[in-house]
């Protein structure tokens, strides 16, 4: 086991080593970040001495060094447009990507995963065929369309609830939370509706295969004969043996949406870290995208190790294997 | 087993029109696409021409008759254009990227995972291990960033949808080949002195394809679905050429002042047009799934 862990240590990390150059070198052909950092009609003196002052005129190959470099001493650089160290401006935008991905794949559990078993106890109902069919367009509405849809629909014509923002926030150990004032939630509604939807879906066809493959086997047939109802059989059999994959999609589609919110987020300009990374690409704002990249491939690599590790304590044939 | 003795296409045929959904989502694609390839035959106006775009037209609901004589069934967009017309072109623009990201991703992937499964060793987990890597990421983060790369334009939206899609392909067709590999009609083709290039291309990439077909109706749909949202995120294709998702995001800003018709109808056509994919490739996927067939 430790063999297999000190492998994989090593692995994530020339996989990180490789992302960074990647990552590196990708961002530096977006563009000219000169142009963002000085007024048009600057003098040539002033341009030369920024570009000076950045590194820019440098090899790339040495501006990755001093990258790496500064990397390691914790220090992801400053914002272009912000001015600020970009670890803090990435801090200050995770509260509020954080609550809408958490309301949105908690929501799409709680409401998917129930519609899904029903579906799957009972697949030629006309409520299943309905269940299956709001899957379906679950799956082909884009997201940023059901936004347009909610806006128009809740905020424009009904004006019940607002369009964008994220409206009062209360500071609990100096980070701001939307979800502990009315104002808040009303804000988060909207965004985290459109955002559960696709999860939605996903939750409703995992737990539906699941369902119909569990109702088949022989340990329903068997829990069955031994005269226990079906709702004991499904709450004391059936869920505990089709938890698995969810909890492992619940898992993954966390990581995925919290990393990529940045459709909702433009829509109903909540300000989180998906708008975050969208306004870093439109303004050239190159410390941003590369440090959110490198976080965000980080959050994912750890992820995988967890995964890996974790089956591979489970289950001793993957440790073999590799 | 029954109609045994007609071709398996055939067969395929006939249980695909039983579907009777299935079958009408497959008409709807078949008008769509027809649509979109015969747009100009159908269309009053050509909406990429900037010289015949009248400002003065602009922003109009739908059955306006403008200045050029006819009648704007669905209105015009804030240009001045005929929001009939600029679907028709703009699906046009999504069906085109969407079947040649596919096409591309199809054959990438497909050989990749083909030549992985059959190589081994070194190569395999090298090839593989990339693929599992870029598959953890979620794609519209890839696309995004690549077309953020490369810039505006068609050729460079493709190229970003192949790259964020190919990796699904090469994992299914690495799955299915890895299967394969292990038959023993491959042993036997492998003792003939046929070149392993012949087994590979000839023998094992056929009996791969059924996966593959299913993954490449899902991918369709979802490079459509793709370079809309990045279009309507202002990173996809030139202004000068809107295609649906771009037409979207400008009808946006008015939509809050009631001019609905900007945003919604090619909204609807997007829709209609992933949908009816969706549907189809729902039924293909039942079809070649090996474990429903009675």
């Amino acid at each position: 086991m430790l063999g297999f862990l000190i492998q994989r240590v090593l692995q994530a990390a020339a996989v990180m080593v490789i992302i960074s150059v990647l990552v590196f070198v990708g961002v530096f052909a977006i563009g000219n970040p000169i142009d963002v950092l000085i007024a048009p009609d600057a003098t040539q003196d002033i341009r030369l001495d920024t570009i000076r002052r950045y590194g820019f005129d440098q090899p790339l190959w040495k501006q990755y060094l001093n990258f790496v470099t500064s990397l390691v001493q914790g220090n992801f650089g400053r914002s272009f447009v912000f001015n600020m160290p970009v670890l803090d401006l990435i801090l200050s935008r995770l509260p509020a990507t954080l609550e809408l991905t958490l309301a949105a794949v908690i929501g799409a559990t709680i409401v998917g995963v129930p519609l899904g078993m029903y579906a799957g106890y009972r697949p030629h109902a006309i409520t299943s065929r309905a269940i299956m069919g709001l899957s379906v367009i679950g799956f082909s509405v884009p997201t940023f369309w059901v936004g347009l849809l909610l806006i128009m629909g809740f905020a424009v014509e009904l004006g019940w609830l607002p369009a964008g923002g994220r409206g009062d926030t209360v500071a609990v150990l100096g980070v701001q939370w939307s979800v502990l004032t009315l104002s808040g939630w009303s804000h988060l509604v909207l965004p985290a509706l459109t955002l559960s939807l696709f999860r939605m879906a996903l939750m409703i066809r995992m737990a539906r295969a699941g369902m119909r493959e569990a109702m088949l086997s022989d340990y329903v047939r068997f829990a069955r004969a031994q005269g226990l109802s079906d709702t004991k059989v499904i709450f004391g059999h059936v869920l505990k043996n089709i938890s698995i994959p969810l909890v492992t999609v619940f898992g993954l589609e966390l990581a995925a949406t919290l990393a990529f919110a940045v459709v909702t987020e433009t829509i109903f300009s909540w300000p989180g870290l998906g708008k975050l990374i969208i306004d870093s690409i439109q303004s050239l704002d190159r410390p941003v995208m590369v440090a959110y990249l490198m976080l965000v491939a980080f959050l994912f690599i750890m992820i995988n190790f967890a995964v890996d590790v974790a089956y591979a304590a489970l289950d001793p044939r993957v440790r073999g294997r590799s | 087993m029954t109609r045994r003795d007609a071709s398996p296409f055939i067969r395929f045929c006939s249980e695909f029109a039983e579907n009777r959904l299935a079958l009408f989502a497959f008409s709807v694609v078949v008008i769509i696409v027809g649509a979109a390839i015969l747009a100009p035959l159908f269309t009053p106006q050509d909406p990429y021409d900037i010289g015949k775009l009248i400002l003065g037209d602009a922003r109009r609901p739908p059955g306006y008759v403008g200045r050029g004589g006819y009648v704007h069934l669905l209105g015009t967009d804030a240009q001045g254009r005929d929001l009939w017309s600029a679907i028709l072109y703009g699906l046009r623009i999504s069906v085109q990227i969407g079947l040649t990201a596919g096409a591309v991703a199809f054959v990438v992937g497909g050989a990749l995972g083909v030549v992985a499964a059959f190589a081994g060793g070194r190569i395999e987990a090298l090839i593989m291990r990339f693929v599992d890597l870029q598959l953890s990421f979620p794609t519209i983060l890839l696309a995004l960033v690549i077309s953020a790369i490369l810039g505006q334009g068609k050729w460079q939206l493709t190229v970003a949808l192949v790259a964020s899609q190919y990796a699904y392909f090469a994992r299914t067709a690495h799955g299915a080949a890895v299967a394969e590999r292990a038959k023993e009609y491959v042993e036997a083709a492998l003792s003939t002195p046929l070149s392993s290039g012949v087994v590979v291309f000839r023998h094992i990439l056929p009996n791969c394809m059924p996966p593959l077909i299913v993954v490449a109706t899902v991918q369709i749909a979802n490079a459509i679905s793709l370079e809309a949202t990045l279009s309507f995120l202002g990173l996809g294709l030139p202004v000068t050429h809107p295609s649906l998702g771009m037409l979207i995001a400008n009808g946006f800003q008015y939509m809050l002042s009631g001019r609905y018709w900007i945003s919604i109808y090619p909204g609807i056509a997007l829709i209609m047009l992933i949908l009816a994919i969706n549907l189809v490739s729902d039924q293909v996927r039942d079809q070649l799934n090996p474990r429903l067939q009675r």
